[in-house]
């Protein structure tokens, strides 16, 4: 068949079986015992020509309500963020995004720089010495994070939070029975961690303490008080943490974390129906040898002049094969690089501003809510997301909502059952007071 | 000749005051938030982030990529990597906002196209590999191996079979199975390969026992070589009660010809930024889809997407599950690529792509063998290694040959591996490549071989014309700079 990306014509493959010394492709796959060879036709769908293609996706993509025609205060670990139109214009150059991991570094210094500079950016932001290349996401970030501190503590147990992201749970979860580990959950008081059961479980077998921050419902927790905790019994503390609020928030690194862990998703990185998104990994200056995935080196060439290579690889897979703490391989380049350009194109003082938009957007919401006759829980600081009750069930005023254009909040009901009929509402920099207030008037009006 | 200078760092063109873009004014109350957040939580230490105007953004992200080479800048035969063309409708189509702009945890009635998208492609994925049922939530193809690997142990522990500890791997096995294998909680044994190439039928007999978990294998190999007697070694696995694991980086080789579900693998992994043009991104993100045989789907990561009465939903009531391995439901942007790659191509263009691949691979192969040691003499199928070992009893490596082959504008082929095979060269052109782009290729590789012979220090001193020679790694690893700091 005649295919655009197939450019071997009759002529040429006459040519190259000659060359190879058998009359038919066929003989080529004779290698195959005849038993377990395919005959017939795959049971794939048919051909799409590229206008029908184009037409038959369009149809698929235009069945889902999407977040730029309807308002969005769904959150809940994927926001919906200004992304700088500069994002796209570089991530979609094919010099990055058809390229491999940079094993030539020779003609991969472009890749291999802009990596380093996330690195850069990931440090500076989490206020940690260290960061890696990127992993899958900030969920299974967070798992690796408890691998390694086992692996670091020789402990067995885990000890998570549950206002750590119910999904980033379930996935520690998975991630611990295969290294036959222990996850131990702590529960909450007033949308917090509760710090007296935390106290009572700590000891002297925790390899680690989960902490999210700003946490699940959207609360600030009190790091400080909770690494004296940790450390007291020489377990690990780790923060997971969403990294556009630690562009106005007072940085993990700073109150004695030892792995920060995250999503950039929230920097350049649309929610794709979640994902891929961009996992951080951030360490103390100790741990830089243990930390999984790639890590990015400045160095010098033979004449001097500065480079950049894959450094530190006796961690990794393909050196240490079965004696490797991690297996990760392919990781979120393209997407590092897209939060790389989002941050830069916001820069310092856009980054900022933009964390302090959503505190202020998220506290002006809450108090229209409020003013419109909701009932809203917990009463910590928060960054930008708030807990409200309502008197019936969330997923019926989604439906309601999505009538008039809004996609309504999360149902905390489905993690937590104490919280049936409570809604976790994110408001961004994104949303205008008009659509604010709106929102305010649809959801005290159902009530 | 090196002309290109120094790349400046993004924080070194850094001046205070400049800005790349602009949010709206605030529109709501403002508050101060130096008085309202409470002292701890109030960042003192701005974090040092870049201050650009746009253009030089652009111009210092563009430069940047000039220093980079991808497929569509040239040829990229890195073996097991399947650097084939990434088609520029699926860039597209992943763009439209009703993919691109959908929430995870949007009500299901309101992503009806995001979930038939995704059980369409179960379906074909169902369809290329002959398994019974596909999930999409492994991230890459390493994940897809531990979920895959978690899977089984999940059986056999259901079966209350908890000794079977051991996973077994070929010696020219990727280094992802057996770390996979010890990060799901076995242990990795190695089996040996026979002096074809493939995996020793006897030494496979000697280290199975009640023990084996699974073996994991390559389908063809990491050496490009179909593994002949794999029903063979599929009734000694299966015999002692193990299960077969199919490492699908190398399926390009064989959509269309053969199945892994038909080889007797009961799980398979996909690797979909390989075989179906996924972008490598510059190391990701991809996808790795997992299928299973119909004993195995109990135990598939949850929630499983179900389709009824022609509506799409998430079921997550699987009590046997091994439960999550990702957020959400993968790498979603990823496998919108894929499947619109899928239906660009339908079922005889799949089955065309392999057999292009493999036509490509041995045609090169054979175009190369005499100058180069072919330790496998055999017809292989998508990819082909060949040992540089002649040239290094010249003083010549084959890490020198591939610097050499940067100069003339090539990504040089996977170097060192398989381990099992010396100074090797893992080559894998890929179908979508032009037989003139193999013939030069060819003929500059062939060149090389010449120059090893006459002129020897063309080759150890390369390469000659990139932006920057070879690179101190040793130093970089002793003592690391992992980030710009402010001099």
């Amino acid at each position: 068949m005649k295919h655009r990306y197939l450019p071997t014509t009759d002529q040429d493959r006459k040519e190259m079986l000659e060359t190879i010394g058998v009359k038919s492709v066929q003989e080529l796959f004779e290698d195959i015992p005849e038993s377990i060879r395919f005959k017939g036709v795959l049971n794939v769908e048919k051909q799409l020509f590229e206008p029908e293609l184009i037409r038959y996706m369009s149809k698929l993509a235009s069945k889902n309500a999407n977040t730029q025609e309807n308002v969005s205060f769904l959150g809940a670990g994927v926001y919906d963020h200004a992304i700088p139109s500069v994002v796209d214009h570089v991530i979609r150059r094919s010099e990055f995004y058809t390229a491999y991991t940079p094993y030539q570094p020779e003609i991969s210094q472009g890749e291999l720089q802009a990596i380093f500079e996330f690195q850069t950016m990931i440090s500076e932001l989490t206020g940690m010495e260290v960061a890696n290349s990127s992993m899958y996401d900030g969920p299974t970030a967070l798992a690796e994070a408890g691998l390694l501190s086992a692996g670091q503590t020789k402990k067995k147990k885990i000890i998570v939070s549950k206002a750590v992201h119910p999904e980033a749970r379930a996935v520690i979860d998975t991630y611990a029975r295969g290294q036959h580990l222990s996850v131990t959950e702590v529960d909450t008081v007033d949308g917090l961690t509760d710090l007296d059961k935390l106290q009572s479980e700590i000891d002297e077998n925790t390899a680690c303490v989960m902490i999210q921050y700003p946490n699940f419902f959207g609360q600030l927790e009190p790091l400080p008080e909770i690494e004296k905790l940790v450390h007291e019994q020489k377990a690990m503390f780790v923060v997971s943490s969403n990294p556009l609020a630690l562009g106005r928030l007072t940085p993990p690194g700073e109150m004695g974390a030892d792995i920060v862990v995250g999503d950039c998703q929230p920097f350049g990185i649309p929610a794709q129906f979640g994902g891929p998104h961009c996992g951080y990994f951030a360490v103390t200056k100790k741990l830089m040898r243990k930390v999984p995935g790639r890590l990015i080196g400045q160095t010098t060439d033979d004449e001097g002049q500065r480079g950049f290579v894959l450094t530190l690889q006796a961690r990794e897979q393909h050196i240490r094969r079965d004696k490797a703490t991690s297996n990760i391989c392919s990781n979120q380049a393209l997407n590092a690089l897209a939060s790389s350009v989002a941050m830069s194109a916001l820069g310092k003082e856009g980054v900022r501003k933009m964390a302090e938009q959503n505190i202020k957007k998220a506290h002006y919401a809450k108090a229209q809510l409020k003013k419109a006759g909701i009932e809203t829980v917990f009463d910590g600081v928060y960054f930008n997301e708030f807990v409200v009750k309502l008197n019936g069930s969330v997923k019926e005023l989604n439906r309601k909502l999505i009538q008039k254009g809004f996609i309504g909040g999360y149902d905390l009901g489905r993690d937590y059952p104490e919280l049936a009929n409570h809604m976790l509402i994110a408001v961004t920099e994104n949303r205008t007071k008009d659509e604010i207030d709106a929102f305010a008037e649809e959801v005290g009006g159902a009530q | 000749m090196k002309t290109t200078k120094d790349q400046a760092l993004i924080f070194e063109l850094s001046e205070p005051g400049r800005i790349s873009y602009s949010l709206p004014e605030l529109d709501v109350p403002d508050v101060d938030l130096d008085e309202w957040l409470p002292e701890e939580f109030n960042r003192k230490n701005e974090p040092e982030l870049p201050e650009v105007s746009e253009l030089q953004l652009m111009r210092h992200y563009t430069a940047l990529s000039k220093r980079n080479h991808g497929v569509d800048s040239g040829f990229y035969p890195l073996g097991s990597c399947t650097m084939k063309y990434n088609p520029k409708i699926n860039e597209d189509v992943a763009r439209y906002p009703g993919f691109a702009f959908i929430h995870p945890l949007q009500e299901e009635e309101t992503v009806q196209g995001a979930l038939e998208m995704m059980y369409n492609l179960q379906q074909n994925l169902v369809a290329v590999t002959g398994m019974d049922e596909v999930t999409l939530q492994p991230a890459a193809g390493a994940h897809g191996e531990w979920t895959g690997l978690m899977m089984i142990r999940a059986y056999h522990e259901a079966n209350g079979d908890y000794n079977r500890t051991k996973v077994i791997v070929p010696d020219s096995a990727h280094g992802t199975n057996p770390a996979s294998a010890t990060v799901a909680g076995f242990e990795a044994v190695t089996v040996k390969s026979n002096e074809k190439g493939l995996v020793d039928l006897e030494d496979l007999k000697r280290v199975v026992d009640g023990d084996t978990a699974a073996l994991m294998l390559t389908n063809p190999n990491t050496l490009g070589l179909f593994e002949e007697q794999i029903t063979e070694m599929a009734e000694i696995i299966h015999n002692a009660g193990g299960k077969l694991y199919y490492d699908g980086a190398n399926m390009n080789a064989i959509m269309g010809a053969a199945r892994p579900g038909d080889m007797g693998f009961d799980v398979v992994h996909l690797n979909l930024h390989k075989t179906f043009t996924g972008p490598h991104g510059g190391g990701g993100p991809g996808s790795g889809p997992v299928g299973v045989k119909a004993d195995l789907i109990p135990y598939l990561p949850k929630p499983v997407l179900v389709k009824e009465d022609g509506a799409y939903r998430f079921e997550y009531d699987r009590p046997q599950s091994i439960g999550r391995v990702k957020p959400y439901y993968g790498n979603f942007g990823i496998n919108v690529r894929a499947y619109t790659y899928i239906r660009t191509m339908g079922p005889e263009g799949l089955k065309q792509v392999s057999e292009n691949a493999v036509l490509n691979a041995n045609y090169m192969m054979r175009r190369l063998e005499g100058a180069f040691v072919l330790p496998y003499k055999q017809h292989c199928k998508h990819e082909f290694v060949i040992s540089g070992k002649n040239q290094k009893k010249l003083g010549v490596r084959t890490l020198d040959m591939a610097k050499r082959l940067l100069d003339f504008g090539y990504h040089p082929p996977t170097i060192y591996f398989p381990i099992n095979v010396e100074e090797c060269m893992m080559i894998e052109p890929t179908e979508t490549e032009s037989k003139e782009t193999l013939d030069e290729f060819c003929d500059r590789l062939l060149q090389i071989a010449k120059e090893v012979e006459d002129n020897p220090e063309i080759v150890q001193e390369a390469p000659h014309t990139t932006v920057i020679g070879r690179l101190d790694e040793t130093t970089a690893a002793r003592k690391p700079i992992l980030r710009y700091q402010k001099a």
